[in-house]
C-alpha cells in the first residue's frame, strides 16, 4: 500500500550535540528584540518579543520571513544582545571545572607540557572505544591540575575558584574572596587554546568553552510559545514570553546604566539581575533561586520544566503519543463470543474505519458501503478519489452517484466489520499479553464484550474497567497481528510455558459439579449441556443404562478431547484426606485420560484454571497446537457454565455454619490456647521465661503468643472443617479453587484469629494499652487484637476495632506497593529494553556489546518449557507407553 | 596508581566457594574468540585491573579472562570479560 505514505528517504548518519555559538545565533536570528513591549493598539511592535517576523501564528496571517501561512511556517529565531555576558546555569558545574583546571592567566591546563601530551594522546585513543574511561581520564586530569596553584607552563599563580551556586563565582586569593563575574570568566574561557579545551572533555570545534558564558540569547520562535486569546477577547501570553520579558526589562535597565556611565554598584546589581532572568529562563525551579511567578503567583514555566517529568515533552509527547483509528470504553463479559473475539459497540464500529483500495474484486461491496453511508453500519465515512482528494461523505448529497464512480485507484474508509482484526489492550501493559489481537464481532450497546477466558491475562474485571481498541489498518499489519498477536497464540504463557488463558470461578465449580462422579445426567439434561456447546454429532452411547439411562459428565467432556490424547495428573483437590499419588484413586482426585477418554478423575481449578503448568490444557497445547486448544475453550468450557446454570450455584449463612460439637471442639482449642498465653505471661512476669537467641525477653514473650494463637487458629479451623459436609457449596468452591480458602471459610463460620498491625499484635493507640477498654499493661489476647469470634457470629466493639485497624493496614500496603513497585518496572523496562538475543545465541545492548554469552546461561526458551524445566520425563514416558 | 593496587592480595580468595575458576587466555584463544562472536574486544563485558582476582592472576588491561561460573540453571556456564584499566 506504499502509494498512500509516498515519501523520499531521508536517512540519519549521526547526530553531534553542541552549543550555539554568538556567531550562529546572529546568524539564525532574524529579528533584534529590544522592546519589552509586545503590542501597540493591538498590533505586535517590531523589535517587541512578539514581533511577527518570529513566525506566522495567526489565522490569515503570513509569515513576512518565509511568506508561508501559520500552518506551514516553522517559526524563526530572534535574539537579545545582552548588554553584558551572563553564565549559563545548566554549565555552571562545567565552567567550574574548566576555571579550577586551566591557568588564570595563559588559559593552559594545569600539568606540566610532557603530561599534557601524553593525557591528550592517551585521551584521543581512548575516545572511541572505551568512552568512559576517557571520561574517567578527564575526570583524573581535572582534579590532580585543580591541586597545582602554580602554572607548570608560565609560572602564574594560581587561586582556588568557589562556585557559590547556582551561578556565582569567587575567587579565594590572599586578599579576600574576590567576585568573578561573567565577563572576567569569559575572558579566561576565551583564552584556553583548543587541543587543552579537548583534553577537558570539550569539543573545540562543536562547544568552544567561552560559549558557555552568554552573550547573546536565542528567542525562541512565536509557534513555540503561542499566546491564547480567550472569547473576551483577552490574549494570555505564554510563560516564556513573559520570562523573555522579565529578561528585556533587566537588559534594557543594565544597557541604560552602562551608557550612563552609572556608578559600578547600580551596575553590578542590575547585572545580576540580568542573570537571575537569563537563568530562570533555561530553569525555574533552581535551588537557592526565588521562583519567577506569574501575577497571579502561578510559577511561571522554564524550558527545564517543559522537557522534565511525566508530562513534560520526553514522556508526555515523545516517549507516548495519543493515535488515531482507537476506542476506548468499559468492558463486560460475553461468555458466548470466542477467546478470539471482542465485541465492539456499533457506535465505535461507525467511526473506526479500515482504508481498502477499490479493485475489481471489491467494487460492488464497496459501492453498497459508500451508498449506505457514515449513519448506517456497515457502511463507509471516506472515499478517497485517485487524485489523492477526500471526499466527506456526511456532505455528500447524491452518495449512488459517487458509488457508481468507484474505479480501481481509489480508496475507500469503510467500518470495520465482523471478522476485522484489531488490537485490544488493558493498562498496565506489563506483559505481552496485555495487549493481543481479536477478531472484531459488532454489537448493539456501549461496551467491549470479551470472553471471560480472557481475563487472566489481561487481569481484567467488570467493575468499571475500561479498555483500549486499535484498528490496524495495512495489510501487513493486519497479517502479523492474525499470525502473531490473536489471543490463541497467547495460550502459553513466554514467562514459564504454562498457559495463561483459563477459566476461573463459574467455570472451576461448573467443571467440577460435571465431572464429579455423583452427577448423573439425563438424556434432556446432557442435550442442554451439549447444545450449549455448540456440539453436532450423534448422542454417546449412555454410560448407565439401569435403573434408566444416564450420561456421566466424564463422557461429555471426552467428546471434545483429542481422539488420541492421554494425561495423567493430580486434581487441585488431591490433597488432606482426599490425597492419592496414583490412578487408583477412590477420592476422583486424579485424573486419567486415555484415548480422548476421561477415565478418572474431577476437572476442577488444576484442569481449567489459568496459570496452572502441566495440567491438562498445557499438555494439550503443547501436543496438538493452539487452535485446538482454543477450540476446547469455545465448547467445553461453555458446558460448565451451563452446568452451574442447570444445577443452580449459591452460597447461604447456612453453609458457613458449624455444628455444635464442633463448636464445642473449637471452644476447647481456643480456651487452652488462651490458657497457654496466661502461662507464658505469668513466666515472663515471674522472670521464668527463657528468651529466644537474639531476642529480648519481651520479643520472645510477643513472639510465642503470637505462634500460640496462630496455631490455635488453625487448629480450630481444621477441626470445624472437618465436620462440613463435601458437597457444601462454600467448601466446593474452597476445595476446588473455584473461589476462596479454607482459611476464609474459618474467618467466616470458626473464628477470626489474631489481628496484626506491622507484623505485630496490635499494640499502638493509648499509653499502654490497645483502647480505654482495657487496663495499662494487659497483654491478654483479647485487649492485643485477638478476634475470637467469626463473621457469622458477629465481632464486638473491641474485636471490630482491631479488625478495621489491620484491614487498614492492608488497603495502605497495597497502595504504596503499586506505585512503588510500578516505578520500579519502569526503570528495569528503560534500562532493559534494548537487549536482543542474537542469533548465536549471545545476548547484546543496542550497540552490540556482549551482556550475556549464553542467553539465561542455558539457552533455554522459557515459553517451550515445563514450568522452567526443558523436558517432562514423565510425560514423555507416558506417550512412548501409549497412555 | 590508587592505594587499593598497591596492596597485596591474598591468594586464599581464590579458594573461596564463591569465587569462580579465572583464567586469563592466551593469544590464539583470544583472537578465536573475537573471531566467533564478531566483536571488538571492548564490546566484551568489562572487569577492572583492581579487581582482587585480577590482580592474582597479574592480567593486564586488554587479556580476556575466561570466567566459568557454577550456574544454578545450566550446571556450568562460561563467561568472558576483558580487563580495562579502571
Amino acid at each position: 500500500m506504499s502509494w498512500i505514505f509516498e515519501q523520499e528517504n531521508y536517512f540519519i548518519k549521526g547526530i553531534r550535540f553542541g552549543i550555539l555559538s554568538p556567531k550562529e545565533i546572529r546568524q539564525m536570528s532574524t529579528t533584534l528584540i529590544v522592546s519589552d513591549k509586545l503590542y501597540e493598539d493591538d498590533i505586535p511592535i517590531a523589535g517587541g518579543v512578539r514581533d511577527p517576523r518570529m513566525g506566522a501564528i495567526e489565522p490569515g496571517e503570513r509569515c513576512p520571513v518565509c511568506g508561508n501561512p501559520p500552518s506551514l511556517c516553522p517559526g524563526h529565531f530572534g535574539r537579545i544582545e545582552l548588554a553584558a555576558p551572563v553564565v549559563h546555569v545548566e554549565f555552571a558545574w562545567k565552567i567550574h571545572e574548566l576555571l579550577k583546571a586551566t591557568c588564570r592567566s595563559c588559559g593552559r591546563v594545569l600539568v606540566t607540557p610532557e603530561e599534557f601530551k601524553t593525557y591528550l594522546n592517551l585521551y584521543r585513543r581512548l575516545k572511541r572505544k572505551w568512552p568512559r574511561l576517557a571520561n574517567d581520564l578527564v575526570k583524573n586530569i581535572i582534579s590532580q591540575a585543580s591541586k597545582n596553584m602554580v602554572c607548570p607552563h608560565c609560572g602564574e599563580t594560581q587561586y582556588k575558584i568557589i562556585l557559590d551556586k547556582p551561578y556565582r563565582f569567587y575567587e579565594e586569593r590572599p586578599e579576600g574572596r574576590v567576585f568573578l563575574n561573567p565577563h572576567d570568566i569569559r575572558q579566561r574561557l576565551e583564552l584556553i587554546p583548543d587541543d587543552h579545551a579537548e583534553l577537558l572533555g570539550m569539543d573545540p570545534v562543536e562547544a568552544r568553552p567561552e560559549w558557555m558564558v552568554i552573550t547573546v540569547l536565542p528567542v525562541p520562535p512565536l509557534p513555540v510559545r503561542t499566546p491564547i486569546s480567550l472569547e473576551t477577547g483577552v490574549r494570555s501570553e505564554d510563560d516564556l514570553t513573559h520570562l523573555l520579558i522579565g529578561i528585556i526589562r533587566a537588559n534594557n535597565s543594565l544597557k541604560q546604566a552602562i551608557e550612563g556611565a552609572a556608578p559600578q554598584s547600580i551596575i553590578e546589581v542590575r547585572w545580576s539581575l540580568l542573570q537571575y532572568n537569563v537563568s530562570v529562563f533555561f530553569d525555574n525551579e533552581l535551588p537557592g533561586v526565588p521562583v519567577s511567578r506569574h501575577r497571579n503567583q502561578r510559577a511561571l514555566k522554564g524550558i527545564v520544566q517543559r522537557l522534565k517529568g511525566k508530562e513534560g515533552r520526553f514522556r508526555g509527547y515523545l516517549s507516548g503519543k495519543r493515535v488515531n483509528f482507537s476506542a476506548r470504553t468499559v468492558i463486560s463479559p460475553d461468555p458466548n463470543i470466542s477467546i478470539n473475539e471482542v465485541g465492539v459497540p456499533e457506535e465505535i464500529a461507525k467511526i473506526l474505519t479500515i482504508a481498502e483500495p477499490v479493485t475489481p474484486f471489491n467494487v460492488e461491496r464497496l459501492r453498497k458501503l459508500v451508498m449506505r453511508g457514515p449513519e448506517k453500519w456497515p457502511g463507509a465515512n471516506y472515499v478517497i478519489k485517485d487524485d489523492g482528494s477526500k471526499i466527506d461523505l456526511r456532505f455528500t448529497k447524491d452518495r449512488k452517484a459517487l458509488a457508481e464512480s468507484l474505479k480501481p485507484g481509489y480508496i475507500v474508509e469503510r467500518h470495520i466489520v465482523d471478522g476485522d482484526i484489531v488490537l485490544f489492550n488493558r493498562q498496565p501493559s506489563l506483559h505481552r499479553m496485555s495487549m493481543m489481537a481479536h477478531i472484531v464481532k459488532v454489537f448493539p450497546g456501549k461496551t467491549f464484550r470479551l470472553n471471560l477466558l480472557v481475563c487472566p491475562p489481561y487481569n481484567a474485571d467488570f467493575d468499571g474497567d475500561e479498555m483500549n481498541l486499535h484498528v490496524v489498518r495495512l495489510p501487513e499489519a493486519m497479517a502479523e497481528a492474525r499470525e502473531l498477536m490473536l489471543v490463541e497464540k497467547h495460550i502459553l504463557s513466554p514467562r514459564y510455558g504454562g498457559p495463561i488463558i483459563g477459566g476461573g470461578q463459574d467455570y472451576v465449580s461448573g467443571a467440577y459439579l460435571l465431572t464429579s462422579k455423583t452427577t448423573l445426567l439425563t438424556k434432556d439434561e446432557v442435550i442442554k449441556i451439549l447444545s450449549a456447546a455448540g456440539y453436532k454429532g450423534k448422542l454417546p452411547e449412555p454410560d448407565i443404562i439401569k435403573p434408566g439411562p444416564y450420561w456421566t459428565g466424564k463422557q461429555l467432556i471426552s467428546l471434545f478431547l483429542p481422539k488420541d490424547f492421554n494425561f495423567r495428573g493430580p486434581a487441585k483437590i488431591n490433597g488432606g484426606p482426599l490425597t492419592c499419588s496414583g490412578p487408583e484413586c477412590f477420592h476422583d482426585s486424579y485424573v486419567v485420560i486415555r484415548k480422548g477418554k476421561l477415565l478418572e478423575g474431577v476437572f476442577d481449578k488444576k484442569a481449567v484454571g489459568a496459570q496452572q503448568s502441566e495440567n491438562v490444557i498445557h499438555m494439550m497445547t503443547k501436543k496438538y497446537g493452539t487452535s485446538t486448544t482454543r477450540n476446547f475453550f469455545d465448547t467445553a468450557f461453555r458446558m460448565f457454565i451451563r452446568t452451574l446454570e442447570l444445577k443452580g450455584f449459591t452460597m447461604s449463612i447456612r453453609d458457613i455454619e458449624i455444628p455444635e460439637e464442633a463448636k464445642r471442639k473449637v471452644e476447647e482449642i481456643v480456651d487452652e490456647a488462651k490458657n497457654k498465653v496466661s502461662d507464658l505471661i505469668r513466666q515472663f512476669e515471674e522472670g521464668t521465661l527463657e528468651a529466644i537467641p537474639g531476642r529480648t525477653l519481651k520479643e520472645t514473650l510477643e513472639l510465642r503468643i503470637i505462634q500460640t494463637l496462630n496455631e490455635a487458629r488453625d487448629k480450630a479451623g481444621k477441626a470445624a472443617i472437618a465436620y462440613m459436609e463435601p458437597f457444601n457449596n462454600v467448601f466446593i468452591m474452597a476445595r476446588t479453587g473455584a473461589r476462596g480458602s479454607e482459611v476464609n471459610i474459618t474467618n467466616m463460620g470458626v473464628l477470626l484469629g489474631q489481628q496484626v498491625v506491622r507484623g505485630k499484635r496490635v499494640h499502638r493507640g493509648y499509653r499502654g494499652r490497645t483502647l480505654s477498654h482495657f487496663r495499662k499493661g494487659d497483654l491478654s489476647p483479647e485487649s492485643r487484637g485477638f478476634v475470637r469470634n467469626s463473621f457469622r457470629d458477629g465481632l464486638n466493639p473491641t474485636e471490630l476495632f482491631f479488625h478495621a485497624a489491620a484491614g487498614r493496614e492492608g488497603l495502605v500496603d497495597t497502595a504504596v506497593k503499586t506505585s512503588q513497585s510500578g516505578y520500579m518496572q519502569r526503570r528495569l523496562v528503560n534500562a532493559l529494553q534494548d537487549l536482543h538475543v542474537e542469533y548465536d545465541g549471545t545476548v547484546r545492548d543496542a550497540e552490540g556489546n556482549v551482556v550475556q554469552f549464553a542467553a539465561g546461561e542455558d539457552m533455554v526458551d522459557p515459553m517451550s518449557t515445563y514450568h522452567g524445566k526443558a523436558v517432562n520425563i514423565d510425560a514423555i514416558i507416558d506417550e512412548v507407553r501409549g497412555g | 596508581m590508587s592505594p587499593s593496587r598497591s596492596k597485596k592480595v591474598s591468594r586464599k580468595i581464590l579458594h573461596h566457594e564463591l569465587v569462580p575458576k579465572h583464567e586469563v587466555l592466551d593469544i590464539e584463544e583470544a583472537a578465536k574468540l573475537l573471531k566467533e562472536l564478531g566483536v571488538e574486544p571492548h564490546q566484551l563485558p568489562h572487569i577492572s585491573v583492581n579487581d582482587p582476582v585480577v590482580r592474582i592472576l597479574n592480567a593486564k588491561p586488554g587479556d580476556i579472562i575466561r570466567i566459568r561460573r557454577k550456574s544454578e540453571i545450566a550446571g556450568e556456564t562460561i563467561f568472558y570479560r576483558i580487563v580495562a584499566a579502571y
